[in-house]
């Protein structure tokens, strides 16, 4: 029972994670209407910084924080060189051009760092276990990640729901020329609201990259699974997004852990030991095609126009 | 495509004529790598050229489009792991599972547009790669080496390079031929209709879902043909050929080329292959240079190659004859 329950923590740790990136995803493209698919990009950079800042300092946390401006400034710059002309265009423009930064990103790593992977060790007091319950206790670090993330999607809701900056970014995924006449600098604004999808990124991918290694490509499988929250969750919904994150990471981590076993009930061990990794890793490639069957729009369609 | 003397016409035809003496030239003592590239490049354009039926004619943006290279792979591969080597077996099977799976996920996925579409397919697309990568009989994450290639009748040997090269070629003009069929039809002007309006064709009173359908699944065979012919080239079919990386490179062979014209993903295949292969020669970092030339290419040539040539428009001194559209 303990295990089920660690489990479902992990699968909601990863969820979380899912939504840092997702977040970003659906930011640019619920008020940008950008897809953007050097996002996976982001991540990797911001892992990558985390590990070199966190080699330098000699301090993780202040590796991590030095990451998050890094990752944040190195969004705004791409913003600035190459999506801000991208905005208007069809989605086959932004698949392509965002397609070509991914090579060039990929490349501008390996050239930098080299090939062979780098790895961010854990600090001692977040590379222990804690006791949630009698008789339970969790990984310390991955229940920080749990609590920094939620943080962050309080942040997020606060600052899209509350905030005057909020009001404009929703005011101008609505109309943007409108939000320009009345005197607001919707282009830089634009920058931010791409820079802040690069540091939730960047912070997804230094929060990761102690339990993964830290390597190139390592942003594109987790692009992939972002991109199906985001349309499971209705693109353009930060509420969608999160929900759809969890359900994503639950499902995801749940299926890999007890598929095999449900599978050894029904079919020959044989058959199951073959069918169940193929069958737990297309699961939620599976639920994101019900969805969309049945609601093409996503579960939790953003509201607009 | 109107006969002018064009610029962009004499280019095409010398890029065929080109494809057309390559063995010859190769034969003559010229580098058989060349060979092996070509050859390489005349089947990506087929998958290109089928691609291009969908995503330049029908505007359907398929992000799996790979996933039929892995079908069409797969089914030579397995039927031959099988000890069926036999072409007259492997590849309508390879083409009837193509459409077979183009039938489904067309289905499924045409219910959806926009960015929702592009995610659909790459979903449907990524789940057939784990499935390959899961296929622990045939060789599961590694791939599966295809030790000997399809059978015909005598004369004809696919392992003999030449031929099997002259096999792809005569199959890639095929279905360049056959596409231009399509898209000067009733069929194909519909189906063009709908990438403009759709809901105007509906309108008039076309079942635009059951012809994008039958669009979708005609790309999808071609393409399965496509994967056939790319195992029995490489002697090896892996789960890497569908990777969503993939289907992205064959939208850059269509986008690069021109999506206007039939031709156009023939010439993206050569420009970004050939490209590729000068660029590795001068660096180890070759994609540094390929990504921003990408994002050039859809910041300022939006109708890739085939329009650029377009625009530098007829030779001079001939005389312009009427424009009949693309």
């Amino acid at each position: 029972m303990s295990l089920f329950f660690e489990q479902c923590l992990n699968g909601l740790q990863f969820g979380l994670l899912l939504f840092l990136l997702a977040a970003g995803l659906t930011l640019v493209f619920g008020i940008m209407d950008l897809v953007n698919l050097a996002h996976g990009s982001l991540y990797m950079v911001g892992a990558y910084f985390a590990a070199t800042f966190a080699a330098w300092t000699g301090s993780f946390v202040l590796g991590a924080v030095l990451a998050l401006v890094a990752t944040l400034l190195v969004g705004m710059a791409v913003e600035v060189i190459a999506m801000r002309r991208l905005y208007g265009r069809d989605h086959l423009d932004h698949v392509l051009g965002t397609f070509g930064l991914i090579l060039f990103f990929n490349e501008l790593v390996r050239l930098i760092w080299g090939p062979e992977g780098m790895s961010l060790p854990l600090p001692s007091w977040l590379n222990t276990s804690v006791q949630i319950m009698p008789g339970f206790s969790y990984s310390a670090y991955r229940l920080a990640i749990i609590v920094v993330t939620l943080s962050v999607a309080a942040f997020l809701y606060v600052l899209v729901m509350r905030t005057r900056v909020g009001m404009l970014i929703r005011a101008g995924a609505s109309n943007r020329e409108m939000v320009g006449a009345l005197g607001i600098n919707i282009k830089l604004l634009y920058t931010l609201v791409f820079g802040l999808g690069a540091a939730l990124a960047g912070l997804a991918g230094l929060m990761q990259a102690p339990i993964l290694t830290v390597q190139i490509g390592m942003g594109e499988n987790i692009l992939i699974l972002a991109f199906v929250v985001t349309v499971i969750g209705g693109i353009g919904s930060i509420r969608g997004a999160f929900l759809a994150a969890i359900l994503v990471g639950v499902i995801d981590t749940l299926g890999r852990a007890y598929l095999p076993d449900l599978m050894r009930l029904l079919l020959s061990p044989n058959a199951a030991a073959t069918a169940a990794p193929a069958l737990s890793s297309m699961l939620i490639y599976l639920l994101m095609a019900v969805v969309l069957v049945l609601r093409p729009e996503g579960l939790f369609p953003a509201a607009r126009r | 495509m109107s006969g002018a003397l064009s610029i962009r016409n004499i280019v095409v035809a010398l890029l065929l004529a080109a494809l057309l003496l390559l063995p010859l030239y190769v034969k003559a003592g010229g580098n058989l790598f060349l060979l092996t590239l070509f050859n390489r490049i005349v089947i990506l354009a087929l998958a290109a050229v089928s691609l291009n039926l969908i995503l330049g004619y029908g505007g359907m943006m398929s992000f799996g489009h790979a996933v039929y290279l892995g079908i069409g792979g797969y089914a030579v591969g397995i039927l031959a792991h099988e000890g069926i080597y036999t072409g007259f077996v492997q590849w309508p099977v390879a083409l009837a599972a193509s459409a077979l799976f183009g039938l489904v996920i067309g289905a499924l996925s045409l219910r959806t547009r926009g960015v929702y579409f592009i995610m659909i397919t790459l979903a449907f697309a990524q789940m057939a790669y784990y499935i390959a990568a899961g296929l622990a009989r045939y060789g599961g994450d590694d791939g599966l080496t295809i030790y000997k290639r399809s059978q015909f009748f005598p004369p004809l040997n696919l392992s003999d390079k030449v031929q099997f090269y002259y096999v792809c070629l005569a199959l890639l003009f095929a279905s360049i031929y056959l596409v231009h069929r399509l898209v000067n039809s009733r069929f194909g002007l519909v189906i063009q209709g709908t990438r403009s309006n759709d809901t105007r064709m509906r309108a008039i009173g076309f079942p635009t879902y059951r012809y994008k359908l039958v669009c979708f699944v005609i790309a999808g065979t071609l393409c399965g043909l496509a994967g056939a012919l790319l195992a029995n080239n490489t002697d090896f079919v892996s789960p890497a050929v569908m990777y969503w990386t993939r289907s992205g490179d064959l939208i850059i062979m269509v986008v690069l080329g021109g999506m206007g014209s039939v031709t156009g993903p023939l010439i993206g295949a050569v420009a970004l292959l050939v490209l590729e292969e000068a660029l590795s020669g001068i660096t180890e970092y070759w994609q540094i240079i390929l990504g921003p030339l990408l994002l050039l290419v859809v910041l300022f040539a939006r109708g890739g190659i085939d329009g650029l040539l377009q625009q530098i428009g007829p030779l001079p001194k001939v005389a312009r004859t009427k424009k009949v559209g693309a």
